[in-house]
């Protein structure tokens, strides 16, 4: 078939900046993005930079955006994602510093990784064989284990792309690991240093960490369980816990989230600093005509909502 | 000055694992490897890694016999006997370092069966045992501040004065060519696997180390022996791991048949590689494949198991072949996976240059000997890195520093490298490599003879001729992979040399080595090493015995 790969390039000693570049070229049918990649570079311009080692998706070298999304260059099928026009778009991963092309600076990547200890730390003396543990709580940690530190989920975190400091959706799976093993002792201490600032807390949720993930790891899913495990160990006063709690409290009592209470309620009536700093926010809102109503309404028929809550909580002192 | 006591070559497995425990014995310890340690090929082991746990009633004695067999009696029973008895141990550390590996029921380590062994002795993670033991010892580093030289690609090694100290190196991201000074190194920079198209390894496995190792003097064994895996994926060359036949699937023929009665009536699919790999190109070359290969047949299995203990390649026949292996065969068939011959070392890691070690699947120590068993790839990584980075730091502390012209190296090599970036016609790099490797996979396959085996040297010399007029298409400095690839071509054609010269030289069938014209195994003549050295005449081959403790060569049967 024929297709146009469209690649962002960019050189530091050129002063082109960034620009685009598109390879038109003949290539079988089933070819991956790697394939045509390694086809230019070889038959066409050896001049063009990437990363890549494997082609079978387990050493993480060829993470890099296509047609706007981070994925792995070598099990994306090249067919799947060209335009009626036959063209993809290839660029660099984003959250990253690029030093060329397709290669991206990973540094700041394992310096947050580094920042959770990513280490086992057990306590006491090693036993003679091996640690006992359950085989299900072997495999449920072979489902973080499976990360092969690619960076998709990180060029596509949307917390990172707006705050730096945010350690990330890689790093915290990989904290996970830690925390869920069985054979760790520090744990709480872990913990501790996750809730604090730029930690579990700063993931607004977005999901697109899951999408992208190539392996499978779901590091959202990963930071919800670490927030969990946060609160039952009783690290229940920061203010992502205090959210959470609100929000539960607001949606049981009205049957739908009162968003002027939610902010207030959660930096705590009192918090005078914490409230102005939501003053300017607010002026914008009720310039914009988007400031949430005074009075909150409950719904219809709230008991449902209400009864609702009740049924989880039964489920869940069932369960524990 | 950038300068350590013990230097690493390599981040994989072996590199590791000598670092870790050269810094444990007290040594200086930094690692060089041109790319991040987590993309290193050891990864790519899947299915499991072999230790006889005495609490579990196996007994090392019979995973050394088992080795021995399956090394078709070329390994060398002295080094097998220390791999075998350090395994356990070694096992439990691993899983202290933090490995998950799987448990059984009662919370201890499980196994699963692997090829060419009387006893289920594979401890495994899922189907990515390599990765999951890679990222582990990359952890340990972390966590050991050990300087690691990150996408560095050796140039060479500095011998002066007959030893080793150090290596010229230059830095991918900025092109800058520094000297690195060191009173032992340690080679761990893995195999040869892309001097073969195709291949199931990573595109990094470019031989560089053993090409590095070979031109300052170091000599190499059992370069001949190459292993080809039974599963290699249709197409792409994709490996599918033995512990899907570990499992229980089945190898079928175009009539449907499980062919391997045929050639190993008791242990069927699970007898050794090479038995496989041969059985399998004999159904093919006779008719009996499709389409040029055979089938991996694993429905019986379930879905629950597969899912469970398989993981990976349910997404590898997916992504890579568009097959769903619960619910269908696969069609795969024996594709270069591994060479057991390398730089040669004692059980230290001690190659014949004083101050130089060698480590993992770029050394030959020799534990597999004409053909490896699966899983015993990871283990050799992890006990003779261990060895040789214990070893190497004892050295280290008995030595001083050799004073040399370090200027002199950085002036010599930027020379060597413009001149390079200035030749203006020839070809690429890429057309070359592709020659070197449709060749070889021709003359050196599951089978060869004299005949094609002297036209591969040949094509291997006219490649060597154009090499020396490549030119590059990037003369940049900044992440020049152009030249990067250049460089790993000269590494590659001179073991492709090696390994062809040394296929010449067996004229007998043993292991991986299956001549058509010499088809059966000659203890009378060559139950011994091929070795190859470099002269300023050329290759120079000559032999060494094999060394015999407790098992003494029988016919090979499975």
């Amino acid at each position: 078939m024929q297709v146009i790969v469209s690649v962002n390039r960019f050189n530091p000693k050129d002063n082109n900046g960034k620009y685009w570049e598109d390879y038109n070229l003949e290539i079988e049918e089933n070819a991956t993005v790697l394939d045509a990649l390694i086809k230019i570079r070889e038959e066409t311009d050896g001049s063009l930079a990437m990363r890549c080692s494997c082609r079978s998706a387990i050493c993480g070298s060829c993470a890099m955006r296509v047609n706007g999304h981070a994925r792995l260059a070598c099990n994306t099928k090249l067919a799947d994602m060209t335009d009626e026009a036959g063209m993809i778009k290839v660029e660099p991963m984003t959250n990253f510093p690029v030093i060329k092309d397709l290669v991206v600076d990973q540094q700041m990547f394992w310096d947050k990784v580094k920042q959770v200890s990513p280490w086992l730390q057990s306590e006491g003396p090693e036993p003679k064989g091996e640690y006992v543990a359950s085989n299900e709580s072997m495999n449920q940690l072979a489902g973080v284990m499976a990360c092969i530190m690619c960076g998709a989920c990180v060029s596509d975190c949307s917390v990172m792309e707006v705050d730096k400091n945010f350690i990330g959706p890689a790093a915290l799976a990989k904290a996970y690991r830690f925390v869920g093993d069985p054979r760790d002792s520090k744990s709480v201490e872990r913990l501790g240093v996750l809730n604090e600032y730029s930690g579990i807390w700063d993931c607004t949720r977005c999901y697109e960490c899951v999408e992208v993930c190539p392996k499978g790891v779901a590091p959202m899913d990963r930071i919800m369980a670490l927030r969990e495990e946060a609160i039952s160990v009783g690290y229940g006063d920061t203010m992502g816990a205090r959210h959470a709690d609100v929000f539960s409290d607001l949606v049981e009592d009205s049957g739908w989230l009162d968003e002027l209470r939610l902010p207030i309620k959660t930096v705590g009536i009192f918090n005078l600093p914490a409230l102005l700093n939501f003053a300017p926010v607010g002026l914008r809102a009720l310039v914009k005509g988007k400031m949430p109503a005074i009075f909150h309404h409950n719904v219809p028929n709230v008991q449902n909502v209400r009864n609702l809550f009740k049924r989880v909580r039964n489920d869940q002192n069932k369960d524990g | 000055m950038l300068e350590h006591d013990v230097l690493v070559i390599g981040a994989g497995l072996a590199g590791m694992r000598a670092a870790l425990s050269a810094q444990e014995t007290g040594a200086n310890v930094a690692v060089v490897s041109k790319v991040h340690p987590v993309r290193s090929h050891s990864n790519a082991a899947q299915g499991g890694i072999n230790a006889a746990l005495t609490d579990r009633g196996d007994d090392w004695n019979d995973h050394a016999y088992d080795t021995v067999k399956g090394s078709d009696y070329l390994g060398d029973q002295d080094a097998i006997e220390i791999m075998c008895s350090e395994a356990g141990q070694e096992l439990i550390d691993l899983e202290h370092m933090g490995v998950i590996f799987n448990r059984d029921d009662r919370g201890l380590l499980g196994t699963r069966a692997f090829g060419g062994q009387q006893k289920a002795r594979t401890f495994f993670v899922a189907d990515f045992t390599g990765q999951a033991m890679l990222h582990v010892l990359y952890e340990q580093l972390m966590k050991s501040s050990i300087r690691v030289y990150e996408e560095w690609f050796v140039l060479s090694l500095i011998i002066e004065e007959g030893m080793c100290c150090g290596v010229t190196a230059f830095e991918i991201a900025t092109g800058r060519i520094y000297v690195i000074r060191a009173k032992t190194v340690i080679m761990c920079s893995g195999g040869v696997g892309r001097v073969f198209e195709p291949s199931t390894n990573a595109l990094i496995v470019t031989g560089d180390g053993i090409g590095q190792a070979y031109a300052s003097g170091a000599s190499l064994m059992d370069m001949e022996m190459i292993q080809y895996h039974p599963t290699t994926l249709k197409g792409s060359g994709v490996l599918i791991t033995e512990g899907a036949r570990g499992e229980g699937a089945y190898l079928l023929n175009s009539e449907g048949k499980r062919f391997m009665e045929t050639y190993a009536p008791n242990m069927m699919e699970l007898a050794s590689r090479d038995v496989v790999s041969r059985a399998e190109q004999t159904e093919i070359d006779q008719g009996r494949g499709v389409d040029g290969c055979v089938y991996l047949d694993l429905r019986h299995l379930g879905e629950d198991l597969i899912r469970e203990r398989l993981t990976q390649i349910v997404d590898i026949g997916q992504d890579f072949a568009g097959v769903n292996i619960i619910n269908e065969p696969i069609p795969i068939r024996p594709g270069m996976h591994y060479i057991m011959g390398g730089i040669k070392t004692d059980v230290n890691g001690r190659t014949n240059i004083p101050g130089l070690y060698a480590a993992g699947e770029c050394a030959c120590v020799s534990v597999h000997g004409g053909n490896r068993l699966g899983a015993n790839s990871l283990l050799d990584t992890v006990i003779f890195g261990r060895r040789s980075g214990v070893h190497a730091a004892g050295y280290a502390s008995e030595q001083e520093f050799t004073e040399f012209d370090v200027q002199g190296y950085i002036k010599g090599y930027e020379r060597k490298l413009q001149s390079i970036a200035d030749r203006q016609e020839g070809e690429r790099w890429a057309q070359i490599r592709n020659d070197l490797g449709k060749g070889m996979d021709q003359y050196f396959g599951v089978y060869r003879e004299e005949n094609g085996m002297q036209i591969l040297l040949s094509r291997i010399e006219d490649c060597k001729k154009r090499y020396e007029k490549v030119v590059l298409q990037d003369r940049g400095t900044i992440f020049n992979t152009d030249l990067v690839f250049t460089l790993e071509l000269g590494f590659m054609l001179d073991c492709a040399e090696t390994i062809v010269r040394s296929g010449i030289e067996r004229k007998e069938s043993r292991g991986a080595h299956s001549r058509t014209d010499y088809p059966l195994r000659n203890d009378k003549d060559w139950l011994k090493h091929v070795v190859v050295s470099k002269t300023d005449n050329g290759p120079q081959i000559s032999h060494l015995p094999v060394k015999i403790t407790k098992w003494t060569p029988e016919e090979r049967k499975y």
